[in-house]
């Protein structure tokens, strides 16, 4: 059986904003703690953790309507892996995000899914942190 | 200069695995003379049975309710409080030398500082400790040992048995002489394995003090937790085969199972391989295969882990002895919880608040200087309450955020201040299993609420008479005639249980 983790925040700024990030493959290691580098080749994104590991991924779905992405790891190691974000629109310039982790093995859904936790914190951050400096300006 | 604290831990290690409190197997004259020359606690309990969450509790001196690790894979927040932390704010030099596990240890991202150091070659600072060497059960992973050994002794690193399999669930492989799950024989030289490295390293770290610096020393031995696979020299010391089964194995099959079905029913659904409720033990391993055999294997590697912690705490305290310092240094041993160790057909450890895990081998033997007299403790302390007797040998008032007490020095000193109860908690979730327990260990009796959950209703629950029943084989929760002990017990509790950090923390990894 699949290992599932999913979590979710909601983020003080439009769905467009977030999703200009968040959607962005090549643009992952901006967000997502542990991750150092991220390149993008056609459907094939390969990053590299903050431990040195590389992982192949390929791109699966990178929907700009429904604001969904999703990617698989190609790693020996997973029987399965699916990864999927939503920029959900709230309609009231706010979204939620939500960052959903399936794995076989089971546990690798919990070691993954613990990363992608962290990284909507940060993605939070920076977006929020974007809409301080632009009421500052 | 002030009395120094050496904090000598093991993982996972039973009351009845030392000669002090009545085992033997495993050969513990160091700690036994250590035993006779201090405080020897009979009825010490942690506030959780698991690694993180008990770790947790001993450094901040909090309930896990209060520090929010509330299972394996659950980070402590790198700004939490540590009793290290306020004895180096005091002037103390501090070290933990071993397995710290307040951060996960699967971490392919590199987001938890203490995965970070050793590849760094850097020993912190973290969390209070000037000094973050650091071990864990093998020769995988990111912390110090597994540096060392991988630089110094490579062809070592692959001699251990594999903790967690292709699927990174813990390892059912059986091995040894009776393919008892997680027994291995490993070829590494002794002076290599990880018990005399922890030794090694608190000595090295020792020896770089000065004489009048106070110091805080926290020995971390992983073992003798799992993987039961100590070096092949050493296990000729215990022939399994002339092992006793412990007392809390029950032989009969048929009695054993009536035993286990008294209980609330996950013991005999884990029992019987038809749930598993937690990461800590191997999922594809079935508790009613466990033969007796087996059991002795397990028992007498296990032995052999204790004897050689003994061994290597007998070199440290040779170490500061030569140093002069053994009339000014308190030494307080313990573990961070037990081990089923086969009682009622089970291994390993989970939400099963039993004496097999929650009873441990607790001992402090005050800096000879101090004038504390040797003692038995027969009342209830807590994990709780070490990180306020750090403070109090240091000559410093416990922390406003410690929730325990200095420890009593007999049982005269625990009447007078009131030590009656310990209270131990478990919550789990995984992939939709979720197990919520509370426990109140009172007036000799240990009564466990099974909370609503996917498991359980809400109406199961345990109630033993330390006494009457040591081996926990007769489940009262039921009897008509302590209902009036039982409510008083569970509303004791209630009264006593602090209530979950909010927000709650996220499991971010499952060890």
């Amino acid at each position: 059986m699949y290992g599932t983790m999913r979590y979710e925040i909601r983020i003080q700024r439009p769905a467009a904003d977030v999703w200009a990030l968040a959607g962005d493959a090549s643009k992952l290691h901006h967000w997502f703690p542990g991750i150092k580098d991220c390149t993008v080749d056609g459907n094939q994104r390969t990053i590299v953790t903050n431990s040195g590991i590389p992982m192949p991924e390929e791109i699966l779905v990178c929907d700009n309507t429904q604001r969904r992405f999703q990617y698989q790891l190609k790693v020996p190691m997973f029987r399965h892996h699916r990864g999927t974000i939503d920029v959900i629109d709230l309609h009231d310039d706010t979204c939620l995000v939500v960052y959903s982790t399936e794995a076989d093995p089971r546990a690798m859904a919990l070691v993954i899914g613990g990363g992608t936790h962290e990284a909507l914190h940060e993605l939070k951050r920076q977006m929020e942190a974007a809409t301080t400096q632009e009421g500052t300006h | 200069m002030g009395r120094k604290i050496l904090f000598i831990t093991t993982d996972q290690q039973r009351y009845d695995t030392l000669g002090c409190n009545g085992g033997s197997i495993a050969r513990t004259p160091v700690i036994d003379a250590i035993a006779a020359q201090g405080v020897r606690y009979e009825r010490a309990h942690p506030q959780s049975v698991v690694c993180m969450p008990s770790r947790s509790t001993i450094i901040t001196g909090q309930h896990v309710s209060t520090h929010g690790v509330w299972m394996n894979g659950v980070p402590l927040p790198e700004d939490a409080p540590s009793v290290a932390q306020v004895l180096q704010d005091a002037g103390y030099r501090t070290a933990i030398i071993g397995k710290p596990h307040f951060e996960p240890f699967l971490d392919p991202f590199a987001r938890f500082a203490e995965n970070g150091f050793a590849s760094k070659g850097t020993f912190g600072p973290h969390r209070g400790f000037e000094h973050f060497e650091s071990a864990t059960h093998g020769a995988a992973g990111p912390l110090h040992y597994a540096r060392w050994l991988l630089s110094n002794h490579p062809e070592a690193v692959g001699m251990f048995y594999p903790v967690l399999d292709s699927s990174l669930e813990v390892n059912a492989m059986g091995g040894g002489d009776t393919g008892a799950p997680q027994a291995w024989a490993n070829h590494i030289p002794r002076e290599w394995y990880h018990t005399d490295w922890v030794a090694d390293r608190t000595i090295s770290w020792l020896d770089s003090l000065p004489a009048d610096d106070d110091w805080f020393c926290w020995m971390s031995f992983p073992d003798p937790h799992h993987p039961w696979d100590p070096p092949s020299s050493e296990v000729g010391r215990i022939d399994w085969k002339d092992v006793p089964l412990p007392a809390g194995y029950i032989e009969d099959a048929a009695e054993r199972e009536a035993v286990l079905d008294a209980k609330p029913h996950h013991y005999r659904a884990w029992y019987d391989g038809r749930l598993v409720s937690n990461y800590e033990a191997p999922a594809a391993w079935v508790p009613a295969t466990l033969t007796a055999d087996q059991l002795r294997e397990v028992t007498a590697l296990n032995a052999v882990e204790c004897e050689l912690i003994d061994e290597a705490v007998g070199r440290v305290l040779a170490a500061f002895r030569a140093r002069g310092w053994d009339d000014d240094v308190d030494i307080v041993f313990t573990t961070d919880h037990g081990e089923l160790g086969g009682d009622f057909g089970l291994l390993f450890k989970g939400p099963y608040h039993v004496d097999g895990l929650m009873r441990l081998p607790l001992i402090w033997r005050p800096a000879p200087s101090s004038g504390v007299a040797p003692a038995v403790v027969s009342k209830p302390v807590a994990h709780l309450d070490l990180a306020p007797t750090f403070c109090a040998i240091a000559g410093l008032p416990a922390a406003p955020w410690m929730e325990g007490r200095a420890l009593p020095v007999d049982d005269a000193d625990a009447d007078a201040r009131g030590f009656e109860r310990v209270l131990t908690e478990w919550d789990s979730e995984l992939f939709g299993v979720g197990v919520h327990v509370r426990t109140i260990t009172r007036d000799g009796w240990v009564c466990t609420t099974y909370l609503p959950g996917s498991v359980h209703d809400g109406t199961e629950g345990e109630l033993y008479s330390l006494a009457d029943d040591p081996l926990q084989r007769e489940n009262r929760w039921n009897d008509p005639s302590l209902a009036a002990l039982r409510s008083d017990l569970l509303a004791d509790l209630w009264d006593h249980q602090p209530p979950m950090k909010s927000p709650l923390p996220d499991v971010e990894a499952p060890v």
